[in-house]
């Protein structure tokens, strides 16, 4: 039998009663452990209804640029990082356009476009097939369409990589933690046996601040609340053309990306 | 009754063997887990106690901490108000922790006792010890 602080508290205050056989005593007991609500969330937290991305390749330019938006993620989450590509643990990495768009079929689109290095992470779907296979409901859509997945509950069956169109989640097969360069002490480690991916940094969020992959791009990446039409990322998708990965399987990725012209698309190449 | 002696024998050894544990234990009392509270963040609080009451932490922490990790992963509340209306951040690693600096002091010493291995370290980072 389990039992709550509630219940607890009850057992011991009428405990107590009955032991000093008093009425005097229930008033104290009852007024020094009112149950307000127990849980309740950070006063600063940034709540939305529906959170998304925006990335705007026209702003990474250099090879720096990709870099630091990585190692943000990757220090701050205690990423392992495995030397054998078969053990690859990646919340956030990188892939050409041409595999990450491999519906968009520009024939005669320039090498450098083909080429051009894109920054590909968690889609935190509208309409997420990870969730709906995850036999423990370990893998779930939050109120603020985050996707998130309880490690406690996660058995390791990989269901939800298999449904992943995007390659967005990693399974550990070995113990990762000699693998962790330098150990975040504030953020748990993972263990052998569970998959994870991208949380949108939902820790951080809820101290208010932006995810780190976006504090680190120099505003090459913009987080917003989509629902909300005068979030700054609703007014950057009304200007701008965007893209999303494979929406075509209705998903309802939340990631967009900003390609940007030609010019861009010439430089791509360079990049990397 | 055949080979009634070599029966006996095998009886008697049997039982002498299967009862050895507690004729060993027998008169030497097993000393009592006392796990330290004695590390300089608890050192350094005006008032020396925990969140909720001694009494109910010693046997309910671990429903506490099953009720904070729904609260925080499940429901995104990462607040705790207890009892006193004190509030607290839900966070094994970053708040339990950070007072209980001492987990081979504090946390191993009843959990060896009791013969229990709760997994939490095997992603919750545990604080850096000296020993
Ligand atoms: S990108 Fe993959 S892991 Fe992320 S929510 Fe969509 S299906 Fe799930
Ligand atoms: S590996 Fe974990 S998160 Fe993925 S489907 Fe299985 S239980 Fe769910
Ligand atoms: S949103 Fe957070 S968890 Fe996701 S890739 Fe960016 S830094 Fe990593």
């Amino acid at each position: 039998m389990s039992i709550d602080r509630r219940d607890f508290l009850k057992m011991i205050g009428a405990s107590a009663v009955f032991a000093l056989g008093g009425m005097g005593v229930v008033d104290g007991i009852v007024k020094d452990n009112v149950e307000a609500e127990q849980f309740r969330p950070e006063p600063g937290a940034l709540l939305a209804k529906q959170w998304a991305m925006v990335i705007d390749m026209r702003k990474f330019k250099t090879e720096g640029d990709y870099k630091r938006i990585i190692s943000a993620c990757n220090n701050i989450h205690n990423i392992p990082d495995f030397s054998d590509s078969k053990h690859e643990v990646k919340w956030i990495w990188t892939d050409t356009f041409e595999h990450a768009f491999p519906e968009q079929e520009q024939g005669y689109a320039p090498e450098s476009l083909k080429e051009m290095p894109i920054p590909l992470l968690c889609n935190h779907c509208e309409n997420p097939p990870c969730v709906r296979v995850c036999p423990t409901k370990a893998t779930f859509k939050r109120k603020d369409g985050l996707v998130m997945q309880d490690m406690h509950r996660c058995i390791g069956c990989r269901f939800c990589m298999a449904a992943c169109p995007y390659g967005s989640r990693s399974f550990n097969w070995t113990d990762p933690r000699p693998h962790i360069k330098k150990e975040n002490p504030d953020y748990p480690t993972r263990m052998r046996g569970v998959v994870e991916k991208c949380t949108f940094c939902v820790e951080r969020l809820a101290e208010g601040k932006m995810p780190a992959c976006v504090e680190a791009s120099n505003g090459a990446m913009m987080f917003g609340d989509l629902s909300d039409p005068n979030s700054e990322i609703r007014k950057v998708l009304e200007s701008n053309y965007t893209i999303r990965r494979k929406s075509e399987l209705g998903t309802g990725p939340n990631i967009y990306y900003i390609i940007g012209g030609a010019d861009n698309a010439r430089e791509g190449a360079k990049r990397e | 009754m055949y080979n009634g002696g070599k029966i006996l024998l095998g009886i008697f050894v049997f039982l002498a063997l299967a009862t050895y544990p507690f004729y060993n234990n027998i008169g030497k009392a097993n000393a009592r887990p006392e796990p330290s509270t004695d590390t300089p963040a608890i050192q350094k609080l005006a008032q020396k106690k925990c969140i909720e009451p001694e009494a109910f932490m010693k046997s309910e922490h671990m429903q506490l901490l099953n009720q904070w990790r729904d609260a925080a992963v499940r429901d995104g509340n990462r607040i705790y108000v207890a009892g006193d209306g004190q509030r607290y951040d839900i966070s094994l690693q970053n708040t339990c922790m950070k007072c209980h600096s001492n987990k081979k002091e504090f946390c191993d010493s009843c959990h060896n006792y009791a013969g229990v291995s709760p997994y939490c370290w095997d992603c919750h980072l545990a604080p850096k010890e000296g020993k």
